[in-house]
């Protein structure tokens, strides 16, 4: 058995209210690919944002090379040779892709000031040949696909490391979330090569890809670890049954709390949907009361229906009612006025206004809940938003709270009650409400979702993961290429498996 | 094949939108050539050559700051400022000073001083730029009346005025300054760390904090040698008349923006560069002077170039228009 670069002892992580990591014990060893597994809100983000110096543990040792580390940022741990690999992109869109894998770490490349393009080119290129790249260290990033700049991420987590002289550890978090299957298997490739020169973890919630790839598998699950096994000798279903154990991820979505739709009234309607280039002939109906999961990759066109269900985009032909009337919202202020409400991904960007309390945000979307003959009517506006803090069990419990100030499973909190406040609201679209969120928030947002739609609200869930999707939703309607590509219903019993729904995407 | 040609097609497309501006300048040259057949001759064009040259220096430094998706309002409070001070420092008719060359430098290093205190006051203060360089526009002028006194200086050194009024090789050697300026300009940006770093930081200042760039520093430099450039142009532009004036750089900074935005550097900046600019400049002027030999009145000509800016940013920004995208 060869050493172990990196151990992890009885590591504890609490959030507000929850435990996300609960004495995880765990040990990396070198020239070893590393599965790690779990549902989602099982920890295993937490634990990689750990080793990565993002976050702090509450308790816990971690071990590199034998010598206990404590990382207070994302600096420490690159000096001690970890570097890790985020789902979201970081490299900056105008330069060249020599500059942003050797940014801020340029050494002998710029002398006195002046950029020595040759070196830069050379050096930037050794790290990509390690990984059997052929992407041109001279170009644009922002002229490189999506996947290729995440192997662009790896080349330059692995030149920091090979500045560093020793053998890399290297974290990809959710690496495959977004790519086709052709990339991931580029993707595999690159991670067999970097099992040559050092150590890689690899998170996934997709048991055959962490079966594919690793040497070895843990299996996480509510903040521990519940098994470890060679990746040779487990089997899929061994493994799957680990990771969901005996609390299945129903209680997770509020399975339970989960009530039949009435079939008899839709809500909203889209009948031959289509725009240029994006999507066309979409249909699908939601009812009152139904969650449907909209799903789909990148550019398979689901998110620019939601968008323009909202408003923010045209369509050209088909038809789109709303309670049986025929509708064509010109703005996102024509859809509000309809009875539409939109809970954006971007929480921080576009869902709540920064400096703002949180009262001013909660009557956003229609000031004249609060008002009185055109006039905001201070007692009628505070009862309000204590009533609806008191229901959605915002904390601080306090309106004059600045927004910002607020977790960011209160700030989802405040923009729901914001469409909530609304009396007309029919129609509920909601683009990733858990993204970001940690577990016991996420638990939080997804219970409100299920109180929304047994109050009779149509909902629309552009979900984070596939397993989100079949969790909270009565119906999944799958997209590809701008076209719907399949339809499940997602009844308890008889939900999709994961893999249909993948097969569909793909 | 369709493939093939449909691929062309995008280069095509997109080489017409990167190159849409020399086109433009293209366009507006053989327009006005066939219009007003003086436009080409050698005489007009030693002319547009120092209309050009001085709005050349200053949009230079104009350019690294809006690269940095800053903004430097102060171009004309500088310019105000470095009129009177060069002035003053050369043989003049009010102090007893006669440094040349050196008077020249100062001033320059006075500009600097400037946008200094616009950098720092921005980058650490965490102010936006518009403001500081707003208040500071001001400033200039306030400085360049005390300065003024109710007294004009007129300059009597030979080499002063000799940047505007003499001849080398048949055109005021200011042009070869604004010419190497620009070139300066050019390395800067694409050779050298701080060029690079700036469009770094105008692509995503974020990022590059996180990767250790030191983001203030090369935020005040950038305003630092946006100042000096001003106080350059406004020596140039004082060179030409003769004497100190307050009102020497008025207009300009509308003509330094114009100049960066037509050229297409945008306002958020990240993107664009000199060349750019250089080409910008050229647009501004030629349209200018075309007008001036078409005989048009000067207030139909200050409409007539903001109608051109407008137009420009529609036109280049006009793909990127979306329901949900935030304008301000």
């Amino acid at each position: 058995m060869s050493e172990t670069v990196l151990a992890v002892e009885r590591l504890t992580k609490h959030f507000v209210e929850t435990v996300a990591l609960d004495e995880v014990t765990l040990a990396l060893r070198a020239h070893e690919v590393l599965g790690l597994v779990g549902e989602n809100g099982s920890g295993k983000s937490t634990l990689l944002k750990i080793l990565g110096g993002v976050v702090r543990p509450d308790s816990g040792r971690i071990l590199v090379r034998g010598q206990a580390v404590q990382f207070s940022g994302v600096a420490d741990a690159i000096a001690s040779g970890i570097g890790m690999v985020y789902q979201e992109q970081s490299l900056v869109p105008n330069i060249t892709v020599a500059e942003n894998i050797l940014l801020g770490q340029e050494g002998s490349a710029v002398r006195w000031g002046w950029y020595n393009w040759k070196q830069l080119r050379q050096q930037a290129s050794i790290a990509l040949h390690q990984l059997g790249l052929d992407i041109d260290p001279m170009a644009r990033t922002e002229s490189l696909s999506f996947a290729e700049r995440q192997m662009v991420e790896i080349a330059k987590v692995l030149f920091l490391e090979n500045r560093r002289h020793v053998a890399p550890i290297i974290l990809l978090d959710e690496p495959t979330s977004v790519l086709e299957s052709k990339e991931i298997d580029t993707l595999f490739g690159q991670i067999r090569r970097l099992r040559e020169v050092g150590s890689v973890v690899f998170v996934s919630h997709r048991l055959g890809e962490v079966l594919d790839v690793s040497d070895r598998i843990y299996v996480l699950r509510n903040g521990r670890c519940v098994g470890e096994r060679e990746a040779k000798q487990s089997r899929h279903d061994d493994l799957y049954e680990m990771m969901i154990g005996r609390s299945p991820g129903q209680s997770y979505y509020h399975e339970e709390s989960r009530l039949p739709f009435d079939e008899g009234r839709p809500v909203l309607s889209l009948d031959g949907l289509s725009a240029r280039k994006r999507y066309s002939d979409v249909s699908f109906e939601i009812h009152a009361g139904e969650v449907l999961a909209l799903t789909g990759l990148i550019g398979s066109g689901c998110e620019s229906v939601c968008r323009t269900i909202f408003g923010a985009e045209p369509f050209e032909r088909g038809l789109m009612r709303l309670e049986g009337v025929k509708i064509s919202p010109g703005s996102p202020a024509d859809a509000v006025a309809m009875g539409i409400g939109y809970v954006p991904a971007e929480r921080r960007i576009e869902g709540v206004v920064g400096g703002m309390n949180v009262a001013a945000n909660m009557i956003l979307a229609d000031p004249g809940v609060a008002a009185r003959r055109g006039l905001l009517d201070f007692r009628r506006w505070r009862t309000l938003v204590a009533g609806w803090i008191e229901r959605l069990r915002i904390k601080p419990a306090s309106p004059r709270a600045d927004v910002t100030a607020l977790s960011g499973g209160n700030q989802q909190k405040v923009v729901l009650a914001k469409w909530l406040l609304r009396s007309n609201l029919k129609v509920l679209l909601l683009d990733h409400p858990a993204r970001g969120l940690d577990v016991g928030a996420k638990t939080e947002v997804y219970a409100l979702i299920r109180r929304l739609a047994q109050q009779g609200l149509a909902v629309l869930l552009l979900a984070d993961s596939i397993d989100e999707a079949i969790g909270l939703s009565h119906s999944v309607v799958v997209m590809r290429d701008g076209l719907v590509s399949g339809r499940f219903s997602a009844s308890p019993g008889r939900k999709p498996l994961e893999a249909e729904i993948i097969k569909c995407m793909t | 094949m369709a493939a093939r040609l449909q691929s062309l097609g995008a280069t095509g497309a997109r080489f017409l939108s990167d190159q849409a501006p020399l086109l433009a300048l293209l366009g507006i040259v053989i327009g006005l050539t066939i219009a007003t057949p003086s436009f080409l001759s050698a005489r007009n064009l030693v002319v547009v050559g120092t209309e050009a040259s001085v709005l050349l220096v200053a949009a230079v430094g104009q350019t690294f700051v809006i690269l940095l998706g800053s903004i430097d309002l102060s171009t004309e409070g500088v310019m105000a400022t470095s009129s009177m001070v060069v002035a003053l420092l050369v043989a003049n008719d009010r102090t007893h000073l006669s440094l040349g060359a050196a008077g020249i430098l100062l001033t320059v290093a006075v500009g600097g001083g400037f946008g200094l205190v616009n950098g720092t006051v921005h980058a650490v203060g965490r102010i936006p730029s518009f403001m500081v360089t707003l208040g500071t526009w001001y400033v200039g002028i306030g400085i360049a009346t005390v300065l003024f006194a109710g007294q004009t200086p007129v300059i009597q050194s030979a080499l002063t005025t000799g940047l505007a009024q003499t001849r080398v090789l048949g055109v005021p050697p200011l042009v070869f300054i604004a010419a190497v300026s620009a070139a300066i300009g050019i390395v800067l940006l694409n050779w050298t760390r701080f060029g690079r770093y700036i469009l770094t930081i105008g692509g995503n200042e974020q990022l590059a904090q996180l990767a250790g760039v030191p983001v203030t520093r090369y935020k005040i430099l950038a305003f630092s040698l946006a100042g000096a450039m001003n106080a350059l142009a406004g020596i140039l532009a004082t060179a030409e008349i003769g004497n100190g004036s307050v009102t020497v750089g008025t207009g300009m900074v509308f003509a330094t923006i114009a100049s960066v935005v037509v050229g297409g550097t945008p306002l958020t900046g990240g993107r664009g560069g000199i060349w750019n600019t250089v080409i910008g400049v050229l647009i501004l002027t030629s349209i200018a002077d075309g007008m001036i030999l078409a005989g048009t009145g000067p207030q139909i000509q200050q409409s007539v170039q903001g109608a051109v800016v407008v137009i420009a940013v529609a036109a280049s920004s006009w793909a990127l228009r979306k329901r949900l995208r935030v304008v301000k």
